[in-house]
Parts: structure tokens; C-alpha cells; sequence
């Protein structure tokens, strides 16, 4: 299937904006940095993990320690397809008594939530775990919700959300993709 | 995105695209290795056959330990304990297992060409867990794993097998797993443990150790098979640890950068010196801490995905 697209939902000033509100509230909720570390999910999650990462630090002064989770050996569906790419998961910290923070691009039927929350509590038993997306798009299978949404926005199952970034997209934009209807 | 082919039966089932998919997945499963909680749900609710008809330690505690990481059940069966001694043939012994539904088998046994006259039996994946003197494919690949984390890349490499090649099974995998990743295959040892046409292999072919030593990036030596041998290949093991057992002497003669592998079981005194096999320079036990990885890495790209059959 080809895509093409629909529209673009957030631009790089508002990706910006809501990645500095997300910092903001991070903090509020948790009255400081305290023990909070971050796990970004691969592969973009990683990428938001790390620039929230930066906001944090610019705010509070102080380092997070930030990790890469990979999913891919605790998805539900490994019988019908496999990860296109395999990710080596990278957690420098200990995670036992910790808050972690969960950071991915896009919620949507919070499968992948599912299996990342079973990955972190194999590295230990955090006190707490939130989570954090740049996009909510809806339509969850499980449940599961977000403690810190970027933007909410309503899509149709048919339709696909990307997150682009600057690093590998040459932008940084949230699109929605529609089929265009030419087939594969 | 798995594998081009449903077996592995021999290094001719995979691609050189198909090995480094199975290196780079090991990198991850080497990763869960080091974890304190060293099990993956992944291959919850498969059942993995360990069929070996021949004595093995390494090698089916290396599978075993690989299913049991991945969640799978893993079922050992063992000829000495099992109605092969009643009698009952291969192909009746398979007819059985896929009777009872098994995801994947694992064998090993003392025939060449046992794995694929199961794959003739069964629907399921099959993998070689080194059939007689013909192959041993997850040990070539473990060893592919072990050099690569050991230089950062297999093209270019120059790697000596030395010994017994002709009852080698490993050397039977190894030699064509080194070309297909573009390093070079060297083997090297007296005529009586080369094979009838060392030339068809697709190795150089050397007979002199010492003249070789100073151009190799890796010394691989395989174990002397005295039990596969008609008759004693050599006057002595003492004369052969002259002339082709890697001692602290033949070390030094190595460029600084090269490492020493062995696929285990050693023969300390004959192939290997006991300081060799002790030394910083021998990379036997990582070899051993791979087979896990890739193990794991080969049991997940098998049987993930709709094409395993398991999705039906």
C-alpha cells in the first residue's frame, strides 16, 4: 500500500512547544527530577526520549539517565511477524525503585505499551511507571493510557501516524498518511 | 523479515544477507544474556525437540539453555534412553514427534543427511545439530559471531582450521560460512586427517603450520576425533603436538592481533596446549557464550513470522 498525505497535525514549533510542556509536567507531577529515569522506545521513541532528556536537564540542572528499550522479543505477535529490524535494548541504570518514565512517538492500540511495560520489570521493580507520547491517536486494544500527551488527534484506523524528525526525516513535522488508493 | 529458507540444515540454507540477520539479532540476545532476569516471553507455548542420537554436552545444553530462555518448552530426547534402542528407525521416530506437534527440531546424529531425510517426515523447521562428518551449521555461526565481536567485521579475515578436517564437521560448516562472508579459509594439517580431495572444499590448503602462522587473523583447531578415526592417524600424540598443536611457541609466532578458537571438546596436550587454551589469546569460552545468543537468534527468526506455519 502507498500513502500520501492528508495533513500535517503539528509542526516543529508546536512539536517544540509540547515537548517543553511535557518536561514542565513531568516535573509538577512528580514534585522534581528526584528519582525519575527515562526509557525511549525504539526506534523513535529514542529519539523524543532523548530530547525530553535535554529539556529536563536544561530546566532542573541536572542529568537524567536515559535508556533504549527495544520490544521486539516481547511483542504479542512474534507467531505472525517479526520486527522488521532488531534493536539492541540499553538500560545504564538500575531500575529498582525508580520512576520510569516510558517516552514513544505515537499511542494507538497500546500493544507496544503492553510489551514495554513487561520489558522494564525484567531489569527490576520500579516504584512507579508513567508514560509519555507526542501523539495520542486513539483507537487502543488494551488497557492503557498516557500520563503526558503531546496532542490528541482523532484518526481513522485506515490512516497512519508518522512522527518525523530532523535526524532522519530532514523535519520535524507530525503527519497523517492516507492510503491513496493505487494499491502496492 | 526471517529467514530465506524454513531449515538449516547446511551453510547452503542460508544467504550472506540471512547470516548477518543472524549475527545482528544475536547482538540482542547476547544483551538479555548479561540481564539479571535472563528469560524472554518469545516463543511462549512452542515446543522445541532436542533429538540427539549422539553424546552431546555443549551443544544440546547450549539449545536447551537457548529454548528455555525464549520461553519454549524444550523436550530432550536421547537415543540411549529412548525406543531407538527398541529398535525403531529415524523416520519412525520423527513420524512420532510430528504426531505430538513439535515446533522445531533440533538433531544430531552420526549419519550425514539425517536432518533432511526428517524435514522429508515433517512440516516443521529443522535444525542440524551436526550430522556425522558432513555439517554443523549453529556452530559455524556461533564462530562467525565470535570473530566478528572479535574484529568488527568478517570480510578480509584469514582463518586457519587446523587438524583433523577430514572427520569435521565444523570444518565441513565453517569453511563454506567463511567464504560467503568473504574471509578465507586455510586448512591446514598432515595428510592423513585431510580429506581425499582437500582441493573441493573451497579452502587454501596448507600442510606446513609454521610457514602459515604469521599471515592468520585466526587459529581455529579442531579436536582430533580419535573415536571417528578407522585407525590411529598419527605415530603419536606427542608427534603431533609437534607438528600441529598450538603451544605457547607457535603463539608468538602469530601476529599480535590474531586469536585462537577451538569448538570444544579440547584435547589439552595434543590440538591445543594447556596455556594456549588458558591464555588471553584463546577466545574458546566466548565461543561458548554465543552458541546461547546465537542460538536464541536462529530458534526467534524460525519461528517468528506467519511463513513458520505456526500462524495457522
Amino acid at each position: 500500500m502507498s500513502y500520501r498525505e492528508k495533513a500535517v497535525v503539528m509542526d516543529a514549533e508546536s512539536m517544540d512547544r509540547a515537548l517543553t510542556r511535557i518536561a514542565h509536567e513531568i516535573l509538577e507531577a512528580n514534585k522534581g527530577l528526584g528519582d525519575i529515569a527515562i526509557v525511549g522506545i525504539m526506534t523513535r521513541g529514542v529519539d523524543m526520549a532523548n530530547r525530553l532528556a535535554e529539556r529536563l536537564e536544561r530546566i532542573e540542572g541536572i542529568a537524567v539517565p536515559v535508556g533504549n528499550l527495544d520490544i521486539s522479543f516481547y511483542r504479542d505477535d512474534v507467531a505472525i511477524r517479526l520486527s522488521p529490524e532488531v534493536h539492541t535494548t540499553d538500560i545504564p541504570y538500575e531500575v529498582e525503585g525508580r520512576t520510569i518514565v516510558l517516552v514513544d512517538d505515537v499511542l494507538y492500540t497500546g500493544r507496544t505499551i503492553r510489551a514495554a511495560l513487561d520489558a522494564v520489570m525484567d531489569f527490576g521493580r520500579p516504584s512507579a511507571i508513567q508514560l509519555a507520547v507526542l501523539v495520542d491517536r486513539g483507537h487502543r486494544e488494551l488497557p492503557i493510557r498516557a500520563d503526558f500527551v503531546g496532542k490528541n488527534v482523532p484518526t481513522a484506523r485506515r490512516e497512519r501516524v508518522k512522527v518525523q524528525l530532523i535526524e532522519h526525516d530532514g523535519r520535524d513535522a507530525v503527519v497523517i498518511l492516507e492510503d491513496d488508493g493505487q494499491g502496492v | 523479515m526471517g529467514l530465506s529458507s524454513q531449515h538449516l540444515m547446511t551453510m547452503d540454507d542460508v544467504t550472506a544477507e540471512d547470516v548477518t540477520l543472524i549475527l545482528d539479532t544475536a547482538e540482542s540476545f547476547a544483551e538479555v544474556n548479561q540481564r539479571r532476569i535472563k528469560k524472554l516471553p518469545t516463543l511462549r507455548g512452542r515446543t522445541i525437540v532436542n533429538l540427539f542420537f549422539e553424546p552431546s554436552t555443549r551443544t544440546r545444553m547450549s539449545f536447551e539453555i537457548a529454548s528455555k530462555r525464549l520461553s519454549a518448552d524444550g523436550v530432550n530426547f536421547t537415543a540411549s534412553s529412548s525406543a531407538t534402542v527398541k529398535g525403531e528407525t529415524l523416520r519412525d521416530t520423527a513420524k512420532t514427534l510430528a504426531a505430538m506437534a513439535c515446533d522445531m527440531v533440533i538433531v544430531r546424529h552420526r549419519y550425514a543427511g539425517a536432518p533432511q531425510m526428517l524435514a522429508e517426515v515433517m512440516d516443521c523447521p529443522i535444525v542440524n545439530g551436526g550430522d556425522g562428518v558432513h555439517q554443523h551449521p549453529t556452530q559455524a555461526l556461533l564462530d562467525l559471531f565470535t570473530m566478528r565481536q572479535s574484529f568488527g567485521k568478517l570480510e578480509g579475515l584469514r582463518v586457519g582450521i587446523v587438524g583433523d578436517v577430514c572427520h569435521s564437521r565444523v570444518a565441513g560448516s565453517l569453511v563454506p560460512a567463511l567464504n560467503k562472508m568473504g574471509a578465507t579459509p586455510v586448512i591446514i594439517g598432515p595428510p592423513t586427517l585431510m580429506p581425499v580431495r582437500p582441493d573441493v572444499l573451497g579452502a587454501e590448503v596448507a600442510y606446513d603450520l609454521d610457514a602459515v602462522l604469521p599471515t592468520l587473523d585466526v587459529v581455529y583447531l579442531l579436536r582430533v576425533q580419535f573415536e571417528r578415526a578407522a585407525r590411529m592417524p598419527f605415530p603419536s600424540n606427542r608427534e603431533y603436538a609437534m607438528l600441529y598443536g598450538m603451544d605457547t611457541a607457535r603463539l608468538g609466532a602469530l601476529p599480535s592481533h590474531a586469536v585462537v578458537m577451538h569448538p570444544g571438546p579440547m584435547n589439552r596436550g595434543v590440538e591445543i596446549s594447556a596455556d594456549v587454551a588458558d591464555s588471553s589469546r584463546s577466545v574458546v569460552l566466548d565461543q561458548v557464550e554465543s552458541g546461547v545468543a546465537v542460538r536464541m537468534a536462529i530458534m526467534y527468526l524460525m519461528l517468528g513470522g506467519a511463513d513458520s506455519g505456526a500462524a495457522a
